[in-house]
């Protein structure tokens, strides 16, 4: 039997938010479809959302306010040994100027700083991978105040040029800003005890970290999607690089950003190598 | 575990939450100072209630605290504020403010589209009662779940449902008389 107006109204709030569960969808959605008052109502709730959404402030914690809630935990403060901290100096290298120092001190400061955090991680998932682990301990500490980005820049070319000469590789960098995830900077970072390149992109208020490096695999492929501490981990495989996106955007969205990521890399010009799609034949 | 070492996993569970816990408060309270003071308060309290955090989705748990301590706040220092506005049986706004609403149905789109300012939203999301503001905050601006929010203004899920709709609507008619 047909749905009436007033029973379908009453559903259009949870319609409209992808809430309603699938037998009233498939109900309402026949209604919907001979129904040009509903249809109407429907569409001003949605514009009343993107409207919202588009335009309302959303209020940052100011990085004051951060330092005072973390003074106020018992945490001692030592310098790297403190990962919170905005000042940690050998928490995230930041240049390459003591070079030797630097690659001395790179693996003790990792050791410390991830000692805690991945070996927590892990225990608290009980999870084997372990790398998936470290990245999202990157991507957290990367949240913290001055750590998410060593060159801050919308520009592709200024963000690509500012890693030459700071990585073994090449790294390709892909603008998305049209398809609704700009890049916003660039960092180095140290991840699976080797310097890798982290992007960071961004989708309304959240942040995603791209992890990439060279590859010791010769195959390409997707190598899988999970949920690793409640953050939704991508990682995939393409022209001789690893590549790993994090962040606490939903699934859905972080597939699609690594998709796009995946089409921007094959159609892009040659960087390092030339891409390794099949020929066609 | 040592304190230092549950605080440090406190603080790496929270961290990524910070910026949505300020904005609660923000738009819970209203003001900028208070907003401080509450999210201080409710920082030191999720970190006593650690031990009871059994994992998780760390955003709507820290949430849930902050939400608390604010509506705690309120009835201390703003007597009244919480319970004045709304009506929770039908929804309607008392007093002068329903007298004066219109109720002209005008084409939304267009009303909207004059209305995409952002102080503009930001006074109309003001004036909505404490319950319609922060149902619409956690949906619009932290996409969060009716399940999240549910859990968040302890409520049942069908009432998350037709709050929303009532706060919509209510939001709607405020950017219509402000026009």
């Amino acid at each position: 039997m047909m749905m009436h107006c007033k029973t379908a109204r009453p559903l259009l709030t949870a319609y409209g938010d992808s809430e309603l569960d699938l037998p009233l969808t498939v109900a309402l959605e026949a209604h919907l479809s001979e129904c040009p008052d509903c249809t109407q109502a429907l569409q001003a709730q949605r514009s009343l959302s993107r409207t919202v959404r588009g335009h309302a402030p959303y209020f940052r914690m100011q990085d004051d306010l951060r330092a005072r809630l973390q003074a106020s935990l018992p945490i001692e403060v030592r310098g790297a040994n403190n990962p919170a901290l905005p000042t940690a100096p050998a928490a995230t290298p930041r240049t390459r100027r003591n070079q030797e120092m630097t690659r001395w001190l790179m693996p003790l400061a990792a050791a410390l700083v991830l000692g805690v955090g991945v070996n927590q991680f892990t225990a608290l998932n009980g999870a084997d991978d372990s790398l998936a682990d470290e990245l999202v301990a990157s991507h957290i500490r990367s949240l913290q105040v001055g750590h998410l980005d060593d060159v801050a820049s919308t520009d592709q070319h200024t963000v690509k040029p500012w890693f030459a000469g700071k990585l073994d590789y090449t790294l390709p960098v892909h603008d998305l800003a049209t398809a609704g995830f700009p890049l916003s900077g660039g960092r180095l970072d140290y991840v699976d005890k080797r310097d890798v390149a982290a992007l960071d992109y961004r989708r309304r208020q959240h942040v995603i970290n791209v992890f990439v490096w060279p590859s010791q695999h010769e195959s390409d492929g997707k190598l899988g999607a999970q949920i690793c501490d409640t953050y939704n981990v991508e990682h995939w495989r393409m022209n001789g690089l690893e590549w790993w996106a994090v962040s606490d955007l939903n699934r859905t969205e972080l597939h699609d950003f690594a998709e796009l990521l995946q089409k921007a890399e094959y159609t892009a010009p040659v960087n390092a190598k030339p891409p390794t799609a099949p020929p066609i034949s | 575990m040592s304190d230092e070492l549950t605080a440090r996993r406190f603080s790496a569970m929270a961290e990524p939450h910070l910026d949505a816990a300020y904005n609660l408060a923000r738009w819970l309270t209203r003001n900028p100072h208070d907003a401080d003071d509450v999210v201080q308060e409710a920082y030191l309290r999720a970190f006593r209630f650690f031990d009871g955090f059994r994992g998780g989705d760390g955003r709507a748990w820290l949430l849930t605290i902050v939400r608390n301590t604010c509506y705690t706040w309120m009835k201390e220092n703003r007597r009244g504020e919480t319970q004045l506005e709304y009506d929770e049986a039908d929804g309607s706004l008392q007093g002068e403010e329903a007298a004066e609403l219109p109720l002209h149905n005008a084409d939304p789109q267009s009303l909207l589209l004059r209305a995409a300012d952002g102080e503009r939203i930001e006074a109309a999301l003001k004036r909505l009662p404490i319950e319609f503001r922060e149902i619409l905050v956690l949906r619009e601006l932290e996409e969060m779940s009716y399940k999240d929010i549910a859990v968040i203004a302890d409520l049942p899920i069908g009432t998350v449902m037709s709050r929303l709709s009532r706060a919509r609507t209510q939001l709607r008619r405020i950017l219509e008389k402000m026009e």
